[in-house]
């Protein structure tokens, strides 16, 4: 590491005792680059055995990467804490200015202790912290509006990621998200919980600082092979054109799209939540996170009528992907593109994560379908798949947890099936909800399997489909070993805090071009050695937990709907969860 | 024939930013401390950008507020600094209506863009561009 690069410095804040300090961590950093890799390190130091994701024990750790403020598609900030969805591991991932922000403040990583006495959201501006008054932004109905007034409230702008949470982290929904400029998300496993739970109601960080680099020219270089791949390379097109989701069409086509409550894997009003017609009928603009020419973000304008007034309509722009289309549209039987819409509106309003929460309507449905919870519990609403109005009516619900059921529903489907029954529909691995890939036994593998239980975490739907593609069997010790090294990479990306989306330009000699760049001589051996030692402690923290691979919950439902790839058999993702347990522990 | 940076159309922009750290690295620095070019959002990103570039005036008010001639017309349009005149009093980044004089904090005194056009090439949605200053007749005299 050079120098004069403030990556080391970790600011520490403690929300009980409104005191911060940093510290200088070259240690972690010089071993474990950033991002995952010293959160991990981080969250073992900070967080106790056993303790409550909602108490003041729980840490919040924030880590960018070295890569980040330096070089194209460096974007990401790495979230850890206790999920209070899960009990267990939480990590997730946010784009927009987060991680150039944090950077550009001069710091590497961030950890929050303890719990506020009242509600409180921070500023950090460079080396200034400041605990300011939130009780007047506790309790406002929509995040929108939070954003707004903190965007008049603090300086920095274009230079400043604004992290807030909704009502739902107020009210610790479990699955409740953290919203940076407006359209992305730290989205899963329950940090607007933790947020929540510490009376944190926002963070507002900016700083412009200056970082050095190893040689200039080597620097512009790189810079430029990077940014040359970023734009005009194949393999971000897709990022680039319909973005995420342009995988609506060809999952549906080879009957992977999960489809009302994933009873069946082929929905009928594909068309209409296509990435193709949404672009040629709403793409109203397109964003970019902080040091990204790809601009995956995809804005639609919807236009909305006013209920009573003629000629009155409002411009609404909603960010979609891949992954809240199936939520909320195929997973929900809805190809009603505005009401779709408007529900995802109120999962931002509320600031929900939107994944977890289709999946939790969608079991709603079926359960209400089965007559597993009475019209008493949803006080008197009847769920209907595709009934969008009934089901905004109910993620407001969630949110006010006005009884027993909605306070079930407010804690996931895991949860929620545990008390009124139909687990074998209810769709979630280690207690996360199902993305949206319905593709063969590597998918749900990933989701079995991933530390995060996330699509992301060692994708395998493209591994389903590429062996779909070739016509290789799956087997369970090839597709264990697949998922394995890939998760493993996806370590040391996730440690530079490059976007996985990147991946394919990103590989391993640049990444060492890259880092020699920042000042740190690395080896393809480090680096795998890095992800490998990554992965292990993060498993090590979640068997410490409690988390045992072999008491892994497969809802029946994934094993009776078809996938692509066949049925998928549970003796075999049993075997493969063994398989690839083990060579987690391998050296 | 004078240059200078211009925005085409910032309807396109979508804040990736990626001109801001050109700008930075065009003096061989990571980072955004030495950046002379700012883009924001038009009060939050569902309204969409602003972009800032120093639009080279004919009669830049930075340069008549200066009280060390550190920052003199250039002959065309804009406007070239002198390090060594300036005593870091500021009157500039007040005096620009656009906000296109930066501040290095480090040293105190104001950094503005040269119209070199190195940030235009990392724009990949054509917002920016650098053309050439046209001498018009000036608006008095027509």
């Amino acid at each position: 590491m050079l120098k004069d690069d403030p990556l080391a410095r970790v600011l520490y804040v403690d929300l009980s005792r409104r005191k911060f300090w940093v510290e200088e961590r070259r240690d972690l950093f010089e071993a474990y680059l950033g991002g995952t890799g010293v959160a991990i390190r981080l969250l073992e130091e900070e967080c106790p055995p056993g303790a409550d994701p909602l108490g003041p024990g729980n840490p919040i750790i924030l880590a960018v990467g070295p890569l980040a403020g330096l070089f194209p598609m460096a974007s990401k900030t790495v979230a850890m804490f206790k999920s209070p969805h899960t009990g267990n591991l939480g990590e997730s991932h946010c784009g927009g200015r987060s991680a150039i922000a944090l950077r550009m403040a001069g710091y590497g990583a961030m950890v929050i202790r303890g719990t506020s006495p009242s509600p409180v959201y921070l500023v950090v501006e460079g080396d200034s912290v400041q605990f300011r008054d939130g009780a007047a932004l506790w309790g406002v109905r929509s995040s929108y509006t939070v954003g707004s007034v903190l965007r008049d409230l603090t300086s920095g702008s274009g230079l400043r990621t604004i992290m807030r949470i909704g009502r739902a982290g107020e009210r610790r929904v479990t699955y409740a998200c953290v919203i940076t400029e407006t359209y992305r998300h730290f989205g899963r496993l329950g940090l607007g919980a933790v947020f929540g739970a510490k009376l944190l109601k926002a963070m507002v960080i900016s700083g412009q600082r200056y970082l050095p680099v190893k040689e200039r020219r080597a620097y512009r270089e790189t810079y430029d092979t990077i940014f040359e791949a970023a734009t005009e390379s194949p393999l971000m097109r897709k990022y680039h054109e319909l973005g995420t989701a342009m995988n609506v069409l060809p999952l549906n086509e080879i009957g992977a799209l999960p489809t009302r409550n994933l009873r069946e894997a082929r929905f009928e009003g594909a068309e209409a939540i296509s990435g193709e017609r949404l672009a040629r009928e709403y793409l109203g603009r397109r964003l970019a996170c902080a040091h990204c020419p790809v601009a995956c973000i995809h804005l639609a304008a919807l236009r909305i009528p006013h209920p009573k007034e003629p000629y009155f309509y409002k411009t609404s722009m909603l960010g979609y992907d891949h992954e809240p289309i199936y939520a909320l549209g195929s997973m929900l039987g809805g190809s009603d593109v505005q009401g779709m819409f408007l529900l995802l509106d109120e999962t931002e309003i509320l600031g929900l994560d939107a994944m977890s929460t289709g999946v939790v309507l969608a079991w709603a449905t079926e359960a209400q379908e089965q007559g597993l919870i009475s019209h008493e519990e949803t006080g008197g609403l009847t769920l209907h798949w595709g009934d969008y109005p009934t089901y905004i009516e109910a993620v407001r619900r969630i949110v006010a947890q006005p009884n027993a059921f909605y306070r079930a529903l407010a804690r996931g489907v895991e949860h929620a099936a545990s008390v009124y029954g139909g687990a074998d529909f209810a769709l979630a691995f280690g207690g996360n909800e199902m993305p949206g890939y319905h593709t063969g036994p590597g998918a749900h593998l990933t989701y079995l399997t991933g530390a995060r239980h996330s699509h992301l975490d060692s994708a395998g739907y493209a591994l389903d489909q590429k062996m779909a593609a070739e016509g290789l069997p799956p087997t369970p010790e090839g597709m264990a070993q697949a998922l394995l090294t890939e998760e493993r990479w996806r370590q040391v990306l996730a440690s530079l805090g490059v976007c996985f989306f990147a991946r394919g330009v990103y590989t391993p000699e640049l990444v060492l071009r890259a880092l020699a760049v920042a000042g740190f001589e690395w080896t393809t051996e480090e680096l795998n050695s890095l992800g490998r030692e990554t992965l292990q402690r993060k498993y090590a923290f979640k068997q410490r937990e409690g988390f045992e691979p072999a008491a892994l919950r497969i809802p029946r439902r994934i094993l009776e709907t078809p996938s692509p790839l066949d049925r998928v058999d549970e003796p075999f993702l049993r075997q493969a969860i063994a398989r690839f347990m083990k060579g987690v522990a391998e050296e | 024939m004078p240059k200078r940076l211009s925005v085409i159309d910032v309807d396109r922009c979508v804040g990736c930013q990626s001109c801001m750290f050109a700008c930075a690295r065009r003096v061989g620095e990571g980072g955004l401390a030495s950046s002379c070019i700012g883009v924001r959002s038009h009060g939050g990103m569902r309204r969409g950008f602003v972009v800032i570039v120093c639009r080279a005036c004919a009669d830049p008010p930075c340069a008549r507020v200066c009280p060390t001639d550190a920052l003199t017309p250039r002959s065309g349009g804009g406007v070239r600094l002198r390090h060594e005149l300036c005593i870091g009093c500021g009157n500039c980044v007040e005096a620009c209506p656009f906000g296109a004089v930066f501040w290095d904090r480090a040293q105190s005194k104001p950094q503005i863009c040269v119209y070199c056009g190195y940030c235009v090439r990392y724009c990949p949605y054509d917002v920016l561009a650098l053309e050439e200053l046209v001498p018009e007749v000036a608006d008095a005299e027509r």
